[in-house]
C-alpha cells in the first residue's frame, strides 16, 4: 500500500454536524408557499382488469386542485429501456408501474393520485374517487407462474428463449437464458463427489428508514424542478422527460440527502406521480409515501426458487456446477436473475458450468435492486451446497474454498477472465483468524462459513474542481451521497492537492450544475469518482502549472507541485504558491476550473467471507448469534471507520435476510405490511460485527480503490445456513430461517440430532 | 378541526393552531417548521420520531399534537447548547455512529433519556434501550460504541 498523508485516515464525517443537530434536509424536509400534499389511491386487488375510473366528486371536493390518473400521462408511444444503473425497465413498462392503465397487477398498484391543501383533505379525496374492477385471479408464487396453465398478467409477453427467439405462446416467464461453458454432463461423470439441492427465498424490503418523498414544481417558463431523494438525480431526470415527454433541458432535479437507498430509490414512482400533479394543478405538490406503502407499492428484492448441483473429484477439485434459477421480477420483467447466474458461482474455479435462469412476473410490486440484486439468493443456495460437498469429500469448508479459488485470468461465469482478485489474501487472514481457529463449544452451537462475490457496475462519473481566491477547492460531483462518499471524496481531493481536508469542500450538484453522472449504486461511487476527481484535479494542476510557468518564466514541463507550491526543477526558490496563483485567476489570469470524468472503468471486484457462530435454542426455533466476522477485500480503504460501516450494515440487512425478513402473501394480499411484522434487526438481536479489512489493490484507477458497499450482503444467509447445519444437523433450504421454520424443521427431523 | 395550542420546544414557547388529527410529529414538522424529527413508519415501529417530552422519550407519531397543550418537548435540534454539541452528538460522529443519518435524531434521543437515567449502562442495557430505534446503515455496532463512549466521557 502507498504511504498516503489523507487517503486511508479516519476523517470525521464532513457532512455530520448537519446530521446530528437535524438541520440535514431529507426529502420530506421541504415547505415551499403555495405546495399541495398529495395522496395515491392504491388498488385492493392483486390482480384486477380496470373498468372506469370515476374521479369528478374527488375532483369537486374543496381544497382539492388536481386528479390524475393514467389518463393525464402522455401516450406511451415507442418503448425505450431506463438507464437505471444495475437494472433496468422500459418506459413504457415503468408508466404503467408507476400507475395502473388497463390493469391493476399488485395489490397497492397506484390507481389515481390527488393533490390537495392538506393531506387530510387529500384522504377525503381519496375516498370519494370511484372504481369499477374486473377481478382477475392472481399468480403469486414464482413456480406457479411458470406453469403453462397459470393466469397471464401480460397477453403480449411471450418468453425470449437462449437462442434468442420469442415463444410461441404468452407466458409469465419473460426470458430463459444459459450461462456456462463446457459439458456438465461431462464434469459430473468426472467426479467422485455429488451434492445438489432445492432452495426457496421469500420477497424481502430495502428497509430504508426513510419513505420516498419528492417535490415537484412546474415554473411560468414550465420548466420542471423536482427536490426528491433519489440515488441519481440524472437517472430521475431521464425518466421524467421520458415519461412527460419533456427537453430534458425542461427538467431540473435538486436531489435532497437521502435516507438510505440500497438500490430501492432509483424509479420515478413518486416523482412521475408528483409531477403530473404539479403541472395540473399549477402549484408545488409534495408527495410522500406512507411505510405501507413503501412495502406494498415501491421495488422489493426478488423472491426466488434455486437448485443447485456441484461434482468434485476425492481431493476437493470442482469438476461441475450446474443451477437451475427462477426469480420472481413481480408485474413486470427484469428480475436479477442475470446478475445471479454471474456473481453465484464467482468464488469458484469450475472447468464445466452451466445456469439456466427464468424470470418470471407475479401479481407482486415490479422489484427494484436491493444491494447486490440476486446474488444474496444465489449464495445462499450454492454456499451450502458446497458446504455439503466438503462435508461428503471429508474436507473442512474453508480448505475446500481455498483448494477452488480462482485467480486473475480464470474465467467468470461468463467466460470472461477476471482480472486481479484478491480471494485467496482473503482466505489468508481467514484461516489464521481467531474467529475461524478458536474452538466453539456448547450445546446446540455452530460455525459456519460462507464466500461470497460482487462484480459493481462503473458507469460513468463527473465533476468539476474549482480553485478559490485563497487557494481552497470546492468540488461539485455529480452522484449523489449515499452514506459518506463526500467525505472519502474530500479525502482523495485533499491528497490530490496536498491540502487539509478543511481545506477541500465537496459538493453534490443538481442536475444544472455538473456533468451526466449515473446513480449512486453498483459500490462504484468512491471507485470512479475518485478516479473523475483525480483527472479534475490533474486538470486544475495542469492549469495551474501554466499560469505558474508564465510567472516564473519558465518551461511548464520543469514546473513540480508540492506541499502548496509550484517551483522550477532544480530551483527550489524559484516558486509560486498555491494561493498567490489562485489569487491571480480572479485578478484577471482566468479561473481555474479542472473537469473529471471516470466512464467504462474495468471491473474491480469484491469478495468478501463472513464467519458466524450461533446457539439455536431447540424450543423456540432461535437463532441467535454470538460472534460474526467479516473479511473483505477493498482494495485500498479510503476511510476505515467508513468501510467498516459499510461491512457491517450490509452483514446486518443479511442477517435480517436470513432470520426474520419476509413478505408474507396470501392470495396476493401482503398480509405485514408494517415494521412491527416485517421484522428487520434491532440492536437488541445482534452482537458486535467484527470487520477484518483486506486491501488488494484493483488494477483500474488511481488508488487501486474497490467497491465495498454490495457485497457484505451475500454471505449472510449461507454462513448462518451453514452455522446451523453445523449447530443441530439440519440443512435449512428456505429463506427466513424464522424461528417457526427451524422449530418445525427440527420437529421433522427429530431431535437426536441437536448435540 | 383546527384549534390553539401553547407548547414549549427546546426551550422556545410557542403558540400555534393545529388540527385537532395532527401528531406531535406532524404539529413539530409542518406547523414548528422543526424538521430535524423523522417519520419512517407512522405507527410507533421504528423509533425515528422519538423526542423528549417532560424529559421522557417518547414516539412523536403517537403523541396527539392537542396532547402537548403545556408540555415541554425537547428534540435533536435542542440537543447542543450554544454552539457546543452534546456529548452524544460528538461521539457519534467521532465513531462513525451514523451513515445516512436520517434514524440519527431518534437514536440521540433515546440515547439521551437512557443515560439521563443510567449514566453508565452495560453493552445490553444500551441495546435494549434502542432496540425501539431501527436504523438499516450501520448495524448497530458503530452506534452501541458512540453511546459507550459518550457514557464515559460524561
Amino acid at each position: 500500500m502507498p504511504e498516503y498523508n489523507v487517503i486511508g485516515t479516519r476523517l470525521k464525517k464532513v457532512d455530520g454536524l448537519e446530521r446530528v443537530t437535524g438541520q440535514a434536509r431529507y426529502g420530506a424536509d421541504i415547505h415551499l408557499p403555495g405546495m399541495l400534499i398529495a395522496k395515491v389511491l392504491r388498488g385492493p386487488h392483486p390482480h384486477a382488469r380496470i373498468i372506469r375510473i370515476d374521479t369528478s366528486a374527488a375532483e369537486q371536493l374543496p381544497g382539492v386542485r388536481a386528479v390524475v390518473t393514467a389518463r393525464d400521462f402522455p401516450p406511451l408511444g415507442e418503448l425505450e429501456p431506463a438507464n437505471l444503473g444495475e437494472m433496468t425497465i422500459d418506459m413504457g413498462a415503468m408508466a404503467k408501474l408507476i400507475m395502473a392503465h388497463d390493469k391493476a397487477l399488485f395489490q397497492g398498484h397506484a390507481i389515481a393520485a390527488v393533490a390537495a391543501v392538506d393531506p387530510f383533505v387529500a384522504d377525503d379525496a381519496l375516498s370519494l374517487i370511484q372504481v369499477e374492477y374486473d377481478v382477475l385471479a392472481p399468480v403469486e408464487h414464482v413456480l406457479d407462474a411458470m406453469q403453462p396453465d397459470a393466469p397471464l398478467l401480460h397477453e403480449d409477453l411471450r418468453t425470449r428463449l437462449p437462442d434468442g427467439k420469442l415463444s410461441e405462446r404468452a407466458s409469465n416467464v419473460a426470458a430463459h437464458f444459459v450461462l456456462g461453458y463446457g459439458d456438465v454432463e461431462r464434469g459430473f461423470a468426472e467426479a467422485e463427489a455429488i451434492a445438489e439441492s432445492s432452495y426457496t427465498t421469500r420477497m424481502v424490503h430495502q428497509g430504508y428508514i426513510e419513505p420516498q418523498s419528492c417535490t415537484a414544481h412546474f415554473d411560468a417558463n414550465g420548466r420542471l424542478t423536482v427536490w426528491t431523494t433519489t440515488q441519481g438525480s440524472f437517472t430521475v431526470k431521464g425518466q421524467l422527460a421520458s415519461l412527460l415527454r419533456l427537453p430534458h433541458s425542461r427538467v431540473r432535479v435538486v436531489p435532497m440527502e437521502i435516507g438510505g437507498g440500497f438500490g430501492g430509490k432509483i424509479y420515478i414512482l413518486t416523482e412521475g406521480i408528483a409531477a403530473l400533479l404539479a403541472k395540473k394543478s399549477g402549484q408545488p405538490v409534495k408527495l410522500t409515501l406512507t411505510r405501507e406503502e413503501v412495502l406494498k407499492a415501491t421495488g422489493p428484492g426478488a423472491p426466488c426458487a434455486i437448485w443447485v448441483k456441484a461434482g468434485a473429484r476425492k481431493d476437493g477439485t470442482l469438476t461441475a456446477i450446474q443451477a437451475r434459477m427462477s426469480y420472481d421480477a413481480g408485474c413486470f420483467p427484469g428480475s436479477p436473475v442475470g446478475n445471479a447466474g454471474l456473481t453465484a458461482v464467482a468464488p469458484y474455479k469450475q472447468p464445466h458450468l452451466r445456469i439456466d435462469g427464468f424470470d418470471v412476473v407475479t401479481n407482486k410490486p415490479r422489484v427494484q435492486a436491493y444491494r447486490a440484486p440476486g446474488a444474496t439468493q444465489a449464495a445462499f443456495a450454492v454456499e451450502t451446497v458446497m458446504d455439503m460437498l466438503a462435508e461428503k469429500l471429508g474436507m473442512d469448508p474453508l480448505s475446500f474454498r481455498i483448494q477452488n479459488t480462482p485467480q486473475e485470468g480464470d474465467p467468470m461465469a461468463n467466460g470472461r477472465p477476471f482480472n486481479r482478485i484478491g480471494l485467496q489474501a482473503v482466505y489468508d487472514r481467514v484461516k489464521h483468524h481467531p474467529a475461524w481457529t478458536t474452538p466453539l463449544s456448547g450445546k446446540n452451537r455452530g460455525r459456519g462459513i460462507a464466500t461470497g462475490y460482487w462484480r459493481g457496475g462503473t458507469f460513468t462519473s463527473s465533476c468539476h474542481v474549482a480553485v478559490n481566491a485563497d487557494g481552497t477547492l470546492e468540488a461539485v460531483v455529480g452522484s449523489v451521497d449515499l452514506t459518506g462518499t463526500r467525505t472519502s471524496l474530500t479525502q482523495v481531493v485533499a491528497e490530490e492537492f496536498g491540502l487539509a481536508p478543511e481545506d477541500v469542500q465537496v459538493t453534490v450538484g443538481d442536475t444544472d450544475s455538473v456533468g451526466y453522472t449515473d446513480v449512486t449504486g453498483g459500490s462504484r461511487i468512491t471507485y470512479t469518482m475518485s478516479a473523475a476527481l483525480h483527472h479534475a484535479c490533474q486538470d486544475a494542476l495542469h492549469q495551474l502549472k501554466q499560469r505558474a510557468a508564465e510567472h516564473l518564466e519558465a518551461n511548464i514541463d520543469d514546473i513540480e507541485y508540492a506541499q502548496q507550491r509550484f517551483f522550477v526543477r532544480g530551483s527550489p526558490d524559484k516558486s509560486a504558491s498555491l494561493q498567490q496563483l489562485a489569487k491571480a485567476s480572479v485578478m484577471g489570469s482566468g479561473p481555474i476550473l479542472g473537469k473529471g470524468t471516470a466512464t467504462r472503468m474495468g471491473l474491480a471486484h469484491e469478495f468478501a467471507v463472513h464467519i458466524a457462530d450461533v446457539e439455536i435454542d431447540p424450543d423456540t426455533g432461535k437463532v441467535k448469534i454470538l460472534r460474526y466476522t467479516t473479511f473483505q477485500d477493498v482494495g485500498c480503504a479510503v476511510n476505515p471507520t467508513q468501510v467498516e460501516g459499510q461491512m457491517q450494515g450490509g452483514t446486518v440487512q443479511g442477517i435480517g435476510w436470513a432470520l426474520t425478513e419476509e413478505y408474507a402473501y396470501e392470495n396476493g394480499l401482503l398480509r405485514n405490511p408494517t415494521l412491527l411484522d416485517y421484522r428487520m434487526p434491532t440492536a437488541l438481536d445482534l452482537p458486535m460485527i467484527a470487520t477484518e479489512i483486506i486491501e488488494v489493490p484493483a488494477p483500474d484507477g488511481p488508488y487501486g480503490i474497490r467497491g465495498v458497499g454490495e457485497v457484505p450482503i451475500v454471505p449472510p444467509p449461507a454462513a448462518i445456513a451453514n452455522s446451523i447445519y453445523r449447530a443441530i444437523g439440519i440443512r435449512m433450504r428456505e429463506l427466513p430461517m424464522s424461528p417457526e421454520r427451524v422449530r418445525l424443521a427440527i420437529e421433522q427431523h427429530g431431535n437426536s440430532d441437536a448435540r | 378541526m383546527k384549534r390553539p395550542l401553547r407548547l414549549t420546544v427546546n426551550g422556545q414557547v410557542h403558540e400555534v393552531m393545529v388540527d385537532t388529527r395532527q401528531t406531535l410529529l406532524d404539529v413539530l414538522r409542518d406547523v414548528l417548521y422543526l424538521t430535524g424529527t423523522k417519520e419512517g413508519c407512522g405507527n410507533g415501529n421504528c423509533g425515528a420520531c422519538t423526542v423528549l417530552m417532560n424529559g421522557r422519550n417518547v414516539l412523536s407519531c403517537l403523541v396527539l399534537g392537542c396532547e402537548a397543550e403545556q408540555q415541554d418537548i425537547t428534540t435533536v435540534e435542542g440537543l447542543a447548547r450554544d454552539g457546543t454539541l452534546h456529548p452524544l452528538q460528538e461521539a457519534f460522529i467521532e465513531h462513525g455512529a451514523l451513515q445516512c443519518g436520517i434514524c440519527t435524531p431518534g437514536f440521540l434521543m433515546s440515547a439521551k433519556a437512557l443515560l439521563d437515567r443510567h449514566p453508565h449502562p452495560t453493552e445490553y442495557e444500551i441495546r435494549l434501550n434502542i432496540a425501539g430505534n431501527l436504523c438499516r446503515c450501520t448495524g448497530y455496532d458503530k452506534i452501541v460504541r458512540a453511546i459507550q463512549a459518550a457514557a464515559e466521557s460524561s
